[in-house]
């Protein structure tokens, strides 16, 4: 871990809807990542998780406030700063609660496809995505489709390729939800490995209150509000 | 990585159905355009092979091939002398249909000028040429007529001592060739009761004028052969053509003609124009609308194949924005797609169309210019049709792959 920051989110606002229609789905939210820390991020459904993965995945800006990933500033409200698209296949790795593999490519070539993306030659981006599934433990599955793996392997292939860009920033949006609390904590480990051997920010979204004992920092958000947890319930869960 | 080719690796067989059914449509609108091309191919033949540079016919009239045109055989002689033609010769073509074998056979009969034409610029496939002045025929294998089978056509019998291929008249009907003289006996042909009840009639209207009846022998001349009456013609001929010398004035030659005022003049261009815009035209037209209609429900069934294709990829395009994957790589994957599709459509529709045109019953012609634009056409098609699942994979936000 060290101290620079893989994400500096500050004041973020969401605002759905005007007049009285106007829904606030997220309301001053600050967060900072710093590379190589894993941080939770709980709370019930609705409490506005999502829309913050939303804003500093470069997917949905905010209304207001303003991100910054690796250092460098992105958004400012929802003004783009860079090219958000490109910005995504360079920097930013995303896991989701579902595997979300692309069905038509198996293992391996669902991992090269970001390397080739962010402009590597097939076959330096192939044994790159080899590599990286060998580490994850599923290097003899490469060349199974996403059907051929069980729920497991599927998200070690989906974190495999959340790393294939060397990103700044991990997003995981419950990525245990379909898997049992082994296998769950199995991912929550790996997703700490991950961050603390690549020094890589990683935000889990989780309601699984068993694997807390592997995050560096938790962040709870309720009714669109973020707070950062106390330090003792933090020691206390581990 | 092509992630084109990796989508349809996916999902080969339903991709590989509908390429045989887009194929077998382009099939059809390149079997149409054959259909056009043998319709003009089969209405030119008899007028190249019979090798004329000028075609001489009834005054105004557009014949021999779009109308009826009748000349007196004298006519030869005088288009022989004119400065510039280098040989004229009699032109007969009648489409006649007999019994044979129980059924109905077609044939164009054509004449040749015998003996300065024997059939020596026919494409004969088996056989020889005429050999002598009477009852020997040639005939295109399309007719199914054997070498050496013999088959009566009016009064006399006529042997098959050639067979030709491709040569078949503007109506599909194979063409026989015969010389002139059993061209004209064919064409001309009556029953015995008809000559009969014809000289009792000439009997008849020759005893009706002071004539017949104050010259009794008029009257027994009239009752008797035709050959006997000096006064009666002739047979006619259809038309007269002339081949002009090496390095004649077209021009000059046609301005004799322009004096002449029983007889119109064309030149081979002229008359090919006089039997395209003819006849022929109205098949063209028509085959033209329908290929038209078949290129453009082709084009809407391959978008509509392609736009469902697509929507079955929304998950993974979205999945793609949202790894970063620029529009590009979105639009290459749907396009390339869509013309794999289209090129390998074209080529079934060729491989296909090689297999069953030889069976339809008229030609179907091809032509290398016919598939290099059929070709582009795909390609057009190719693109246009994946224009639609484009603009639906536009408009797939990244958070849809979250959702």
């Amino acid at each position: 871990m060290n101290d620079t920051l893989a994400l500096q989110a500050d004041g973020l606002t969401k605002v759905y809807g005007s007049g009285h229609t106007e829904v606030v789905a997220m309301r001053d939210a600050s967060m900072r990542v710093r590379r190589g820390e894993i941080t939770a991020l709980l709370g019930p459904s609705g409490a506005g998780k999502s829309t913050f993965l939303l804003c500093v995945g470069l997917i949905n800006p905010p209304t207001s406030g303003r991100v910054a990933i690796g250092g460098r500033p992105v958004l400012d409200g929802p003004r783009a700063l860079v090219d958000l698209r490109r910005f995504r296949r360079e920097n930013i790795g995303f896991v989701f609660q579902k595997s979300n593999l692309i069905p038509f490519l198996n293992a391996v070539e669902n991992v090269q496809v970001v390397g080739e993306l962010i402009g590597h030659p097939p076959p330096v981006a192939r044994r790159r995505a080899i590599e990286l599934l060998d580490a994850l433990g599923v290097g003899a599955r490469a060349s199974n489709r996403s059907t051929q793996l069980s729920g497991g392997e599927q998200q070690r292939v989906t974190v495999a390729r959340a790393l294939a860009n060397q990103p700044s920033l991990i997003l995981a949006d419950e990525p245990t939800a379909a898997l049992d609390s082994v296998r769950g904590r199995q991912v929550m480990e790996l997703f700490r490995d991950v961050a603390h051997q690549h020094g890589t920010g990683v935000i889990v979204v989780t309601h699984d209150q068993r694997a807390l004992d592997v995050f560096d920092a938790i962040y709870q958000m309720e009714d669109g509000v973020l707070a950062r947890a106390p330090a003792l319930a933090q020691s206390e869960c581990r | 990585m092509n992630l084109a080719v990796r989508d349809i690796r996916h999902s080969l067989g339903r991709f590989v159905l509908t390429t045989i059914g887009v194929g077998m449509l382009l099939m059809v609108v390149m079997g149409m355009g054959g259909i056009y091309r043998g319709l003009v191919d089969d209405a030119l033949v008899v007028t190249r092979g019979v090798g004329a540079d000028l075609w001489v016919v009834q005054q105004s009239t557009r014949g021999p091939f779009a109308e009826v045109s009748r000349l007196p055989r004298r006519v030869v002689d005088r288009v022989a002398a004119v400065p510039g033609v280098t040989d004229a010769r009699e032109f007969v073509f009648h489409t006649i249909q007999r019994e044979h074998r129980g059924k109905p056979l077609r044939m164009g009969v054509l004449g040749l000028g015998w003996p300065t034409d024997k059939g020596e610029g026919l494409p004969m496939v088996a056989g020889r040429v005429l050999a002598q002045n009477h009852y020997e025929m040639i005939a295109d294998e399309s007719l199914g007529l054997a070498l050496g089978e013999r088959l009566r056509l009016g009064k006399d019998t006529y042997t098959v001592v050639g067979v030709t291929s491709a040569m078949v008249s503007s109506g599909g009907d194979g063409i026989a060739c015969f010389t002139s003289r059993d061209a004209q006996a064919i064409q001309f042909d009556e029953p015995g009761e008809s000559v009969r009840l014809e000289r009792q009639a000439r009997r008849v209207r020759a005893g009706e004028i002071d004539f017949g009846r104050t010259q009794p022998s008029v009257l027994d001349r009239a009752s008797g052969s035709s050959r006997a009456i000096v006064a009666l013609p002739g047979p006619a001929v259809s038309a007269v053509i002339a081949r002009l010398m090496p390095g004649a004035d077209t021009d000059a030659v046609l301005r004799t003609f322009e004096g002449w005022s029983d007889i119109t003049v064309y030149s081979a261009a002229q008359q090919e124009d006089l039997l395209l815009k003819g006849s022929v035209d109205r098949a063209r037209r028509q085959i033209l609308l329908f290929r038209v209609l078949l290129t453009i429900i082709s084009a809407v069934i391959m978008a509509l194949i392609i736009y469902t294709l697509t929507l079955d990829k929304l998950h993974p395009i979205a999945l793609l924005k949202l790894i970063g994957a620029p529009n590009h790589v979105i639009v290459g994957l749907i396009m390339q797609q869509s013309l794999i599709m289209g090129a390998l459509a074209y080529g079934v529709a060729y491989l296909i169309g090689q297999q069953l045109f030889p069976l339809f019953p008229r030609r179907v012609l091809v032509a290398g210019d016919d598939l290099l634009r059929l070709g582009a056409i795909v390609l057009v098609i190719s693109v246009l049709a994946s224009l639609l699942g484009i603009w639906k994979a536009m408009r797939v936000a990244p958070n849809e792959a979250i959702g």
